[in-house]
């Protein structure tokens, strides 16, 4: 009698979140398929069936070729950079110094504040401008006597996307340092003091011990970091706005179906985007939910 | 092997805080030129101390965005409390009481945490529509769907370290279901609460995607907002510094009084939690 009333609660309580969860991404991904395979251009729905047109059209698009080129770039960058520099940051502060706690704190805050913020504030400081007009980080370098430093920030050609990669970094790397934090302290005490009294140096016991057993972290930090990087959108709205150079897939998606209408190909642009995330994440989850069942 | 302080590792201090200079330094022009005076402004300056101190800045920005201020606000608020809410009850349901399929439900929740928004942007734009549902209500149902499958993951984690024989003792006493959540896991929940909360709060308030496509002008949040003075030829640049602290003030906040809790949340947020 009770199980029964319990059971019933149960599927009362959890439905209706499974149920918005289904609808508002599974039902919705199903939509946006349906509406990229179809010839939606205007605002009234169309589903004129197209086939694989929209996807075919955007293949050869030299502006989602210029969008695939900076979102490699913009990975790379981002990612390689957000990985390093939260591995050296965590190293240094796993060596038992003063004020770790504050120098942590310090290094992880920009994740609390919007990529706006962050945009709006590194477009002053990236700003490109050149002679009497100098100013943000350029005048920085010139007033140290680093005038070798001065560039072109996101104004740069092909390679702007990687200034943006850089406020990405800023904001970023704290975080692949908590992870690498956490998986430094993970690793049993007794490990590295073997090695020690084997006569390992500490560049040694990084090398040989520390690195290879952090690998899990190293995978998940792409994995997390890799993903973000093909969403990325306000970071790049708020430092150059929408313009051509620095074009990834969600810009273009945005543009092409809010201000250009063509819906059809906007749902396929947002599709692709699906895909590859899909493509990193779905072997993640498997794994965690496998470990976590182990344990 | 880490226990003491070597005087050779006292060099450490050295990039260390240099990486703390690379860190503060857009937080050091934000905050001097929010002080400076509108004559000081100028953008050679930038990096010098301001003479004094002075609110113009913020007080022009200020009475430019207070009222997307309080949209976020009026939006984040009741979003993440609601959110939290289900999330605990899921999560309970889903670490305590499995239905046959509880688990392999779990992996597909989990999936639409990581999904780009532009793979679900048209329809929901035209569910809106289609709905009558607009501006902000409509922002915060979506922050309260799609913050779903954080908020679960991180109860049901919890609930799941909690030990059954806590729950059989009550069930013995006669609860049912919701009375041994009341009785013996909401008392002890509050911790979770917080992180999940917080978390919540921080990624509704800082998100510029579902904001930009679901509220017109009157309904700007601050991100919407702040953006679009950033774009803006007339305002300048020393009041969209301003404009940026105000905007990412109350998160920073949060970060500063409960970081602990923002942390936990941020592993939790990579599975890690």
């Amino acid at each position: 009698m009770l199980r029964d009333k319990d059971r019933f609660l149960n599927i009362l309580l959890i439905s209706p979140s499974i149920l918005a969860v289904f609808i508002f991404v599974y039902v919705f991904i199903g939509w946006s398929v349906r509406v990229s395979l179809s010839k939606w251009k205007g605002l009234n729905p169309d589903y004129t069936w197209n086939g694989i047109q929209n996807y075919l059209e955007l293949f050869a698009d030299p502006r989602f070729h210029v969008d695939i080129r900076n979102t490699l770039i913009f990975t790379g960058v981002f990612v390689f950079g957000s990985i390093f520099l939260g591995f050296i940051l965590a190293v240094m502060l796993d060596q038992g110094l003063k004020g770790e706690g504050f120098f942590r704190s310090l290094f992880l805050f920009p994740m609390a504040i919007s990529y706006i913020v962050t945009g709006v504030v590194w477009r002053w400081l990236m700003n490109p401008a050149t002679g009497s007009r100098t100013s943000g980080l350029n005048l920085l370098f010139t007033n140290l006597g680093l005038d070798s430093l001065v560039n072109a920030w996101h104004t740069t050609p092909t390679w702007g996307i990687a200034a943006i990669a850089l406020a990405a970094i800023w904001q970023m790397s704290g975080y692949t340092m908590v992870l690498y934090l956490a998986g430094l302290r993970a690793i049993p005490q007794e490990l590295k003091e073997a090695a020690q009294i084997d006569g390992a140096s500490r560049l040694q016991i990084y090398r040989y011990i520390m690195i290879p057993l952090l690998s899990p972290v190293t995978l998940s930090a792409l994995i997390i970091l890799g993903h973000m990087s093909l969403k990325v959108f306000d970071l790049i709205i708020a430092i150059a706005g929408k313009q051509l150079p620095l074009d990834v897939p969600a810009i273009y998606m945005w543009q092409i179906t809010f201000d250009g209408l063509f819906y059809g190909k906007g749902a396929a642009i947002g599709i692709l985007l699906l895909i590859s995330v899909a493509v990193l994440i779905i072997p993640y989850i498997r794994h965690t939910l496998k470990t976590e069942a182990q344990q | 092997m880490k226990v003491k302080l070597r005087l050779g590792d006292s060099w450490l201090y050295i990039p260390l805080i240099a990486m703390a200079i690379f860190y503060l330094l857009p937080m050091y022009v934000i905050i001097i030129t929010g002080f400076k005076g509108f004559e000081e402004i100028d953008l050679k300056t930038m990096w010098d101390l301001p003479k004094g101190i002075a609110f113009d800045n913020y007080i022009e920005a200020f009475s430019k965005l207070s009222p997307s201020l309080w949209n976020s606000f009026a939006m984040v608020i009741p979003a993440s409390l609601i959110s939290s809410a289900l999330g605990s009850l899921n999560g309970y349901v889903l670490a305590k009481w499995k239905f046959r399929g509880a688990d392999a439900i779990f992996p597909f929740i989990l999936f639409g945490m990581f999904i780009p928004y532009q793979s679900i942007m048209i329809p929901l734009v035209q569910f809106m529509r289609g709905a009558g549902i607009s501006g902000l209500p409509g922002l915060a149902l979506a922050h309260v769907i799609y913050g779903i499958p954080i908020t679960t993951l991180t109860f049901r984690n919890y609930y799941a370290s909690l030990p059954q024989e806590l729950l059989e003792a009550a069930k013995m006493d006669g609860a049912d279901m919701l009375g041994v959540y009341r009785l013996i896991l909401l008392p002890i929940s509050l911790p979770s609460f917080v992180v999940v909360l917080i978390w919540q709060f921080t990624s509704a308030w800082n998100d510029f995607l579902f904001a930009v496509i679901l509220t017109g002008n009157k309904d700007w949040p601050i991100t919407v907002a702040l953006n679009n003075m950033a774009g803006s030829q007339i305002i300048s640049w020393n009041v969209q510094m301003a404009g940026s602290l105000l905007a990412a003030l109350p998160t920073l906040l949060v970060y500063i009084f409960l970081g602990r809790y923002f942390l936990r949340g941020l592993l939790a947020g990579s599975l890690k939690g």
